[in-house]
């Protein structure tokens, strides 16, 4: 199977824009989420070098549990400010 | 393929930028999932080989002449075990910052200074 | 500043190494001696036809013994170290509302279909890809839905132990009779019941059986994570 070098690039160029963006932006929220979507688009390059039970795990854990789980931990960092006014 | 090896190194980069400069401690532990997500995906592209296919052999041709025909096996074992314990300590390490949180109520890494001298 | 200037250094240095590594890389044009040795006889030896569960159950399987020990140790330090104490801040209950009729009919009539096709990936592991791992995911996110769904969903803390330690106890004793019936170095051999037919799914030994194991464990380790975390 050949390799498709334009999917390819388009896809690291996504990958690489999303993680600066994670880093830069003040919203935690945001960041959360352009983390997932590296996590994403590393499944879909997996699939492309052939490698399907990777694939499939990290579809699974990385962009399904691990996002969950930084939203959890948001959550519990956020709200005990308005509380105790 | 290069252009796999150089997006990873990148990645791997970018993400140890974000732990040394980041002040917000979530920030910190988003950066680390960075970098392991960088490194893993280096090593299952150290183990393609043009032209082959996916170690599963379903097609009797394939078992006869496994050794020719699919790509290294070897790295994708690892980076399944190393993509569990990723978020294994990735959750260990947002419990860590829950309850430091619970202590003194701030998420800057500067406000706790009770270990320097 | 002067740490700012620190960074910059340790990222050039770091980038230095990368560097090195990178410009390392050759083509490579055929699997290595080890790589070759397992594609050669993973077939006739172990009758799967999923290389990569071939490795990770039983060629190296002390590795993923190691795996799960990490993971059940992370586990249990979530879950001490979020335990509410009874001098903390009081439990604020806000009254919640119910979700709607659609949400919960629909969330009733999925939940099962999620789980068992978590059970379909794992119980094919070795014909297929797929396998323990993402099983026991798939299954952790079927419980993922309930508790985003119904906002009193509260687990089921005795059952979930109970599947967790037999899974756990059961991998190792049944790596350990491994030892016990063919020899010293023969950890998690999957050769102590037969191996079938190549293809079907009775095939493989014990290999189903274990990664049964495998996925349950992490299934319900990564529901409990997740509980733990849950304001509760």
């Amino acid at each position: 199977m050949e390799l498709q070098h334009g999917i390819i690039i388009l896809m690291g160029l996504a990958m690489i824009l999303s993680s600066i963006l994670a880093m830069v932006i003040k919203d935690l929220i945001s960041s959360v989420i352009a983390v997932g979507v590296v996590s994403l688009f590393a499944s879909i390059i997996y699939l492309l070098l052939q490698a399907p039970d990777v694939a499939m795990t990290e579809a699974a854990i990385g962009a399904g549990l691990s996002t969950l789980i930084f939203l959890y931990a948001l959550h519990k960092t956020k709200d005990a400010e308005e509380e105790n006014d | 393929m290069n252009i796999i090896h150089v997006i990873g190194f990148i990645l791997m980069l970018i993400g140890f930028w974000g732990m040394l400069t980041q002040k917000n401690m979530i920030k910190i532990v988003l950066a680390l999932a960075i970098v392991e997500t960088g490194l893993q995906l280096v090593m299952v592209a150290f183990g393609f080989i043009k032209g082959r296919t996916a170690p599963i052999l379903d097609s009797t041709e394939l078992v006869k002449g496994a050794a020719d025909m699919i790509v290294d096996p070897v790295p994708q074992a690892l980076v399944l075990t190393a993509i569990v314990i990723g978020v294994a300590v990735n959750a260990l390490m947002l419990t860590f910052v829950i309850r430091l949180y619970q202590k003194k109520k701030t998420l800057s890494i500067t406000e706790y200074k009770d270990l320097k001298w | 500043m002067i740490k700012k200037l620190f960074a910059a250094v340790l990222l050039v240095f770091m980038a230095v190494m990368l560097y090195q590594l990178y410009s390392n890389i050759t083509e490579k044009s055929g699997l290595s001696e080890v790589a070759r040795g397992y594609a050669e006889r993973g077939a006739s030896e172990l009758g799967t036809q999923n290389i990569v569960t071939s490795i990770v159950v039983t060629y190296r399987g002390l590795d993923t013994l190691g795996e799960v020990s990490v993971l059940f140790i992370a586990a249990t330090g979530v879950a001490v170290l979020l335990r509410r104490r009874k001098e903390d801040e009081p439990a604020v209950t806000s009254a919640k509302r119910q979700s709607s009729e659609i949400l919960q009919t629909g969330t009733r009539l999925l939940t099962p279909i999620i789980v068992m096709f978590g059970v379909y990936i794992f119980v094919n592991g070795h014909l297929s890809p797929g396998g323990g791992f993402q099983g026991g995911a798939v299954i952790a996110s079927a419980v993922l839905l309930l508790f985003l769904s119904d906002t009193n969903y509260k687990i089921n803390h005795g059952l979930f132990n109970i599947i967790e330690s037999f899974s756990g106890a059961f991998y190792v004793l049944i790596g350990i009779l491994g030892i016990l019936l063919f020899g010293a170095n023969h950890f998690l051999d999957n050769r102590i019941l037969p191996l079938g037919d190549f293809g079907t799914i009775l095939s493989a030994g014990a290999i189903p059986v274990i990664y049964s194991l495998v996925g349950l464990k992490v299934g319900t380790e990564l529901a409990s994570i997740i509980d733990n975390m849950k304001k509760d």
